[in-house]
């Protein structure tokens, strides 16, 4: 290591552990707390160690506080981004950058693939996203993923149809703090395990109703084999579908401690799939659900939340010929926890806060908007003790926001995660600011 | 990948036509007669039936109608508090300030609180050729067959059907571009429509609007043919391939020139055979078919300019052009517009330094700019889209205002796609192509309450019956009701 490099880890390391320990008091923040304590108007927050500490109208402010006035800007808890491809995916068109595996199955456990250093972390954690779970993709279920080239915008023509797909597992879902500077970014590994039913699935098992079976053997397999370990060791097992690591990998599923996320669309499908939950006793997170509206009591009478994207009102496939803009309002109203996520792909994942105004302007309420980009996420990952909501004990991920945080027109001021600033910066504000630059004779390289 | 199995046209010949050109021996004279007394069958010149599938599209019933109280923005770079709009006879005839006269009988709408824009227009759309839902069987939209497909024309690949129609006039879309996809160097015919339900393409078809020419630079020709092992497989590959083609389309352009000069003076003359595909290549060397050309990259934009310049034609706009602000300097001097998303980037390498402040850097520094779908969703809030564009520049103290951000989606895609003449602003004389919103339509929470084409409303967000459906969409769950 060269004296330099050292150095600068050096330097690195101190600014984050400073930055950490630092004690900050927001005052005069519009505080949404997105917990029981609702709305403060005029409040202060303290973060010290990495924490909340107080946050209320009255608050005393310790005496080595660092200060920041908000002046009634809104601060709010950081967005959860709900399930992503964050750091497992830098450009889609490039194949040798995805993380993915079609020959792991349910064992490909997606902590491993992460990338600290994607630039698409600090372009949207300047969109005011701290946490991030990293929901693995299976092979077959991204669209236009055939070739090194085929991330496309779709016009080009690129279909799934044909795809050799060999699993309806994707794998292990890990989350992601979005720090600058931290070498090991997954805070909380082996949060889920990723399946895909409807269209995707049923290109692995050859319809839907195909896969939901292939889904219930898989369990079946997997329980089976836990119960005879030895026998399987000894050879004196029947075969089964799935390889030992999968079967162990979807223990924690069968057992309870993570749930089994699904993606999955129409109506029917997610009607078969609660079935089959409550025979398998395994916990539920639905992705897509375009048609969960249709299916609101249903999912919350089995408490399953649900991850939207609002914006989804087109029949895009036959699986979701029902979809509909009031479809977050509806499930709202029917009970159900709802998480609210920008498109899958990195690149729109900045997107989330505005589909939850979409939400918004279709019907459901501004708090609960709020709290599908923030508190549900960390509620659906298990999360909420130390995630999600600004109350005293919680992480400090914190963002002051120069405005609605929900519309369009408003960025972030300040980005907290873990008590730390965050530094205002990305490789996309690096070009903007590169091509700002007044013309001195000299090339944009230069700048 | 799809176009892989795309099954390869075998390269039959076009069924020879047979023309008439055979020499003739009865001299001068008879050769006059012949030329002069035997005109072509139409559909062997294209000058003689320039419109072979002509619009039929007729604006729904209207009645003279004034918005009130609203705030307008015009799209000409005004802003109007409080002001009026009347429409008369499917035209706008009086934009003002309050008290400006309304004409007896018109029906009246309070638009207090709420705010008054041109039609959106989107100016690159795959709605009808992409529909959804999207299944093989309606994948219409590339012709991935030859990287010169300039013989295609997209209205005849239009399921007018689609849904998504319904869905992008509710979010205040009255007018599009359907272009076909980026897969060839030239990708054919984009057609111009009005957002109307119709049973046809052509009544849908934009009266008197020039078509456009997708053409497409960068990693998508080359991609699709080099996979192939075809050319273009690579960038200079792509830039081969349009030149072989201008080079043609010139030669194509002087046979027929000459032809028609010596027919119109009675000499006799030979006629060079039809070629759809230098028909319409031929057409943008003439300047009346304009040249909408997606590519990303500020060099790509480079080359392609220079090609412009060889061979004396004009790119009407750089489609995605996700490095306009690094090309802004060029785009101005050579006047060409850029259409580009807010933060869609990123997922491709030619997409891969798109910015959210480039649409803002490039208009501060004096680009025509559009914001654009490309998407059947980006298509029903493109007001939100340019909203984010806005934002990222005012995050840098660029202070764009809605005056100028509104153009974006209105006035300069109407240019773009040449029919600024007759849409895209609000002033008296043009089209009323109006959209009325619930509030400020660059708001998240904007929603378009009733939407105007031709002074006749198509949509009323209060009103199931100005909310038409899809004959695709009856009978199934939803039944086309999407809010």
């Amino acid at each position: 290591m060269s004296r330099a490099f050292a150095t600068l880890l050096l330097a690195a390391s101190t600014l984050v552990l400073s930055a950490s320990a630092e004690t900050v008091a927001i005052t005069h923040g519009k505080i949404e707390t997105v917990s029981a304590a609702g709305t403060i108007e005029d409040g202060t927050l303290v973060l010290k160690d990495g924490k909340i500490t107080a946050v209320g109208a009255h608050v005393a402010i310790p005496a080595n506080a660092r200060i920041i006035d908000a002046k009634g800007s809104v601060v709010t808890p950081g967005i959860f981004a709900v399930s992503s491809d964050l750091s497992v995916m830098e450009v889609e068109g490039v194949r040798n950058t995805h993380e993915e595996s079609s020959k792991l199955g349910a064992a490909f456990d997606v902590q491993y693939g992460v990338n600290p250093a994607s630039t698409l972390i600090p372009l949207v954690r300047q969109g005011g996203v701290t946490r991030a779970m990293v929901t693995p993709v299976a092979p077959h279920g991204r669209e236009g993923d055939q070739d090194e080239n085929a991330g496309e915008e779709y016009t080009a023509g690129d279909t799934n149809d044909g795809v050799n797909a060999s699993s309806l597992f994707a794998g292990l879902a890990a989350g992601l703090r979005l720090n600058v500077g931290v070498a090991e970014p997954v805070f909380a590994p082996k949060a889920a395990m990723v399946a895909d039913l409807g269209d995707d699935g049923a290109r692995v098992a050859g319809s839907h109703g195909a896969a939901l079976q292939l889904l219930k053997s898989a369990l079946d397999d997997a329980r089976f084999y836990a119960k005879r370990r030895s026998a399987y060791e000894n050879g004196q097992s029947r075969s089964f579908a799935l390889a030992r690591e999968e079967m162990e990998a979807l223990q924690p599923v069968l057992n309870g401690k993570i749930p089994l996320l699904v993606r999955v669309h129409s109506a029917g499908d997610i009607r078969q799939l609660l079935k089959l939950a409550k025979e398998e006793h395994i916990k539920l997170v639905l992705e897509g659900a375009e048609e969960a509206w249709l299916v609101g009591d249903a999912l919350a009478a089995s408490k399953t939340p649900v991850i939207i994207d609002t914006e989804a009102d087109l029949p895009q496939q036959f699986e979701t010929l029902g979809a509909r803009l009031d479809n977050a309002a509806r499930l709202q109203k029917a009970g159900v926890l709802v998480a609210i996520t920008g498109n899958h792909s990195t690149a729109m994942l900045r997107q989330a806060r505005f589909n939850a105004g979409t939400a918004v302007a279709n019907g459901l309420a501004y708090e609960d908007a709020l709290a599908a980009i923030t508190a549900n996420p960390a509620r659906i990952w298990g999360l909420s003790e130390h995630l999600g909501s600004l109350a005293p004990g919680k992480d400090a991920d914190v963002v002051i926001w120069n405005g609605d945080p929900l519309e369009t027109s408003t960025w972030p001021l300040a980005v907290f995660i873990a008590g730390a600033e965050q530094p205002d910066t990305s490789r996309a504000f690096q070009l903007r600011d590169r091509y700002l630059h007044a013309d001195d004779g000299l090339p944009p390289a230069y700048h | 990948m799809g176009e892989l199995r795309v099954k390869r046209l075998c390269a039959a010949a076009l069924a020879a036509l047979v023309l008439c050109g055979c020499a003739t021996t009865g001299g001068e004279k008879a050769a006059k007669a012949d030329a002069s007394t035997k005109p072509l069958v139409m559909g062997l010149d294209a000058s003689l039936n320039p419109d072979p599938f002509p619009s039929t599209y007729k604006p729904l019933p209207s009645r003279p109608t004034a918005i009130v109280g609203a705030n307008i923005l015009t799209a000409t770079g005004q802003e109007i508090d409080g002001g009026v709009v009347v429409m008369t006879a499917g035209k706008i005839i009086a934009v003002g300030p309050s008290g400006t006269a309304v004409p007896q009988g018109a029906v009246v709408i309070d638009g207090t609180g709420k705010w008054v824009t041109p039609g959106v227009i989107d100016a690159h759309s795959h709605l009808g050729v992409y529909p959804t839902p999207a299944v093989q069987a309606r994948s219409d939209g590339n012709e991935m067959t030859d990287p010169n497909t300039a013989q295609v024309w997209a209205e005849h690949s239009i399921w007018p059907a689609d849904p998504g129609f319904n869905r992008a006039r509710a979010g205040g879309v009255t007018t599009l571009e359907i272009l076909p996809g980026s897969a060839n160097l030239f990708g054919g015919r984009a057609a111009i429509i009005k957002n109307v339900p119709s049973l046809t393409y052509q009544g849908m078809k934009f009266p008197g609007a020039p078509y456009g020419l997708k053409m497409a630079c960068g990693e998508n020709p080359k991609r699709v043919y080099g996979s192939m092992h075809r050319s273009p497989s690579t960038e200079m590959g792509n830039v081969a391939g349009y030149r072989k083609a201008w080079i043609d389309a010139a030669e194509y352009k002087r046979k027929w020139d000459e032809y028609h000069a010596k027919a119109a003076k009675g000499e006799k003359a030979e006629p060079p055979k039809r070629d759809l595909t230098l028909d319409t290549l031929s057409g943008v060397l003439r300047g009346e078919i304009l040249v909408q050309n997606h590519c990303y990259r500020a060099d790509e934009m480079a080359t392609m300019i220079d090609i412009s310049h060889e061979f004396g034609f004009h790119v009407a706009m750089f489609h995605h052009a996700s490095e306009g602000y690094k090309a802004a300097d060029m785009l101005v001097k050579e006047g060409v517009c850029i259409a580009t998303w807010a933060d869609w980037a990123n997922f491709k390498m030619e997409s891969l330094d798109g910015i959210e402040a480039n649409a803002a850097i490039a208009f501060k520094k004096g680009v025509c700019v559009v914001i654009h779908s490309d998407d059947e969703t980006i298509t029903q809030h493109l007001n939100q889209e340019a909203a984010i564009a806005m934002a990222a520049g005012n995050r840098i103290g660029l202070a764009i205002t809605r005056a100028d951000a509104i153009a974006w989606i209105t006035a300069n895609p109407a240019k773009a796609i040449g029919v600024l003449d007759k849409t895209g602003t609000l002033e008296a004389g043009k089209a009323g192509d109006v959209v009325l919103w619930n509030r400020d339509p660059f708001s998240v929470y904007a929603k378009a309450d009733k939407v105007f084409i031709d002074g006749a409303l198509t949509y009323d967000r209060f009103d199931p019956h100005y909310q038409p459906k899809s004959d695709f969409e009856l009978g199934q769950p939803g039944q086309g009701e999407f809010q």
